[in-house]
């Protein structure tokens, strides 16, 4: 019986997101359409779809439990992510849209010319994105297993086939529109839930979320010194790597110009302060009941029965069970389609018609991730997400970077970056994945290369800079000419060819 | 950009007679010297004025974890009932950033207007 509301919140997600693709499927004809949504998305609607894309299972379910176990210093990763993208409007963009790319690869080959770089950048979107579709997938079966009580396979199977279907059939424009409703339904969902156990708190006169724990109020790591590496090397993670995730970036290409391109990022960052505003509460009323969840992912979902048993209770887990299923349904989507794109134009479409080549691709997309979330069903949710956001900062932030504002980039320079920061991070992470702990130098080598982007960044920058003076004389000789796309306003009327 | 639809009714008029500002625009089609000095205005003003946002949030909010660590007294104070680094890092930031990017499409777009003038185009 405490199945059926969950149950219900699921199927009527999947229902939702199908038809709503099916809709947009009618309204996608082109090979235009399935990429970029032929340019015409506007900035509220493309917020929302952004706003919708973003917030995955790590904000929706993630964020609210580790404030409850750990304190205040986790609330740097919302705030983090909601900051990368003033970082990205501030430095990418209107540049971004003006460039005329359909995603990264695309972005880099007609910046630096050279069909090397282009390969590069496809492998790390490639590598990204999988990366951050496997603990969606995996937080799925964490989810249905704690509302359904089914098994672990389903939730990954069950999000992997309505993905599939979804973008495989309308491509990014029925996306728009699915991730535009994903966003208010995710707000809903944990907004309307947090509002009534905000008034039965009020009526149940329990004592606030006094901060039994002397350190629930610190927002630093533990630990001293070490504690402020990790948590200065995370805020540099967050701020930097959000302009870099494949997800995100192939959504600019979806505005009409660049003005509505910075006016949608402005709107994002709205929406994303509104709904980072909600996790919090739960870590605080979870904190005043005293709640003890099994996995701390959980608490969002265990909550409402806590507070309010009975029926009242059943119906708001349903809620947030819908937020949470609508959390892992729109991310996945927007990786799904950033990774098929580039696997299309690199790959598939050289051998198959347009539309084949696209739904091939998706088929790959979504199976590859699929297939290891059920093979390694514990592989660290957080962890791969945080890595994710490492490998981006080191990787595609210079690139975007450098190549947007500064001339002298050179092919060479760009790889020679790319592979600093993609290898430095990437080892990192995996040495911690794999081993966690070497006790060298009162533990100072497993802090710095636990949380590697504070030195993989600026390494990369480095590299990038140094290895383009280096190379100066083989600068693209287009590179004036692409940076006056770049940054003239689509009002004064240019050769843009 | 209004592709679909049936196509706009458009008033059919003779030629325009005013005198009419040439567009300096060729200058930076063709790369030249002066066009590179355009672009450079344009460029450095957009850079500065991303350079003094990123700036500000370096200072204010990236300086947060800073004096967290050098003034631990901060932990214990609270601001009604409420921890100030939960109010400060749960509530307060998200408006202070939208302000910041608010400013900056602000201004952005009023170097873009004024690059636009430059070029002898008024703004549609």
């Amino acid at each position: 019986m405490t199945q059926l509301p969950g149950l219900v919140a699921v199927v009527l997600v999947s229902l939702a997101t199908l038809a709503i693709g099916s809709w947009g499927l009618r309204v996608s004809r082109t090979t235009s359409d399935f990429f970029v949504a032929s340019r015409t998305v506007r900035p509220g609607l493309n917020a929302s779809a952004i706003g919708g894309e973003y917030l995955s299972a790590a904000s929706f379910l993630g964020v609210a439990g580790l404030l409850l176990t750990f304190g205040a210093e986790m609330l740097w990763y919302p705030i983090g992510w909601t900051a990368g993208y003033l970082v990205l409007l501030v430095l990418v963009a209107a540049p971004l849209r003006r460039s005329g790319a359909y995603t990264l690869p695309d972005f880099a080959e007609a910046r630096l010319d050279s069909r090397r770089v282009r390969h590069v950048c496809s492998v790390l979107v490639v590598a990204i994105g999988w990366l951050y579709l496997l603990p969606q997938f995996e937080g799925a079966g964490l989810t249905l297993a704690a509302a359904l009580d089914a098994p672990r396979w389903v939730g990954p199977v069950v999000v992997g086939l309505v993905v599939l279907v979804s973008v495989g059939s309308g491509g990014m424009r029925s996306i728009t529109f699915v991730q535009a409703f994903q966003y208010w339904l995710k707000l809903t969902a944990l907004l309307v839930p947090a509002a009534v156990l905000l008034v039965v708190w009020a009526g149940d006169r329990v004592s606030g979320p006094s901060a039994t724990a002397a350190d629930w109020s610190v927002p630093l790591g533990d630990g001293g010194a070490q504690g402020l590496y990790t948590t200065y090397s995370l805020v540099l993670a967050t701020f930097l790597g959000t302009m870099g995730l494949p997800h995100v970036v192939v959504r600019f290409y979806t505005n009409p110009d660049g003005r509505a391109a910075r006016r949608t990022t402005l709107a994002v960052l709205a929406l994303l302060g509104v709904f980072y505003l909600l996790p919090p509460v739960y870590a605080a009323l979870g904190r005043a009941y005293g709640a003890e969840p099994a996995a701390s992912d959980s608490l969002v979902l265990e909550l409402p029965r806590l507070v309010v048993p009975g029926l009242v209770g059943e119906v708001l887990t349903g809620m947030v069970t819908a937020g949470a299923f609508a959390a892992f349904l729109s991310t996945s989507s927007g990786l799904a389609i950033a990774v098929s794109g580039v696997l299309t134009q690199d790959v598939t479409s050289k051998r198959l018609p347009d539309l084949t080549a696209f739904r091939v691709a998706t088929v790959v997309a979504v199976a590859v991730p699929l297939t290891a979330a059920l093979l390694l069903p514990d592989f660290g949710v957080a962890r791969a997400v945080g890595l994710a956001f490492a490998v981006a900062a080191s990787t595609f932030c210079p690139l975007l970077v450098l190549g947007i504002w500064w001339r002298g980039l050179t092919a060479a320079g760009a790889v020679a970056g790319l592979l600093v920061g993609g290898a430095g991070s990437v080892a990192a992470v995996g040495w911690t994945l794999a081993d966690g702990s070497s006790g060298w130098g009162d533990g100072w080598v497993d802090v710095v290369v636990g949380q590697p982007a504070a030195w993989s960044v600026p390494l990369a920058f480095a590299a990038m800079v140094l290895v383009s003076r280096a190379t100066a004389s083989r600068a693209p000789a287009h590179a004036l000419r692409f940076m006056v796309r770049l940054h003239t306003p689509e009002t004064v009327d240019l050769d843009r060819s | 950009m209004t592709e679909q639809g049936s196509p706009r009714r458009v008033r059919v008029t003779g030629p325009d007679r005013r005198a009419r500002p040439i567009p300096r625009t060729g200058d930076i089609d063709e790369a030249s010297p002066l066009g590179g000095v355009y672009l450079g205005s344009l460029l450095r003003e957009q850079l500065w004025l991303a350079a003094r946002v990123l700036g500000l949030l370096t200072v204010t909010v990236g300086g947060l974890p800073l004096l967290f660590f050098l003034a631990p007294g901060l932990d214990d104070v609270r601001v009604a009932g409420v921890p100030v680094a939960w109010l400060v890092l749960g509530v307060l930031v998200y408006p202070w950033l939208v302000l910041l990017g608010w400013h900056y499409v602000r201004r952005a777009e009023r170097n873009e207007r004024d690059f636009a003038e430059l070029m002898g185009e008024v703004e549609r």
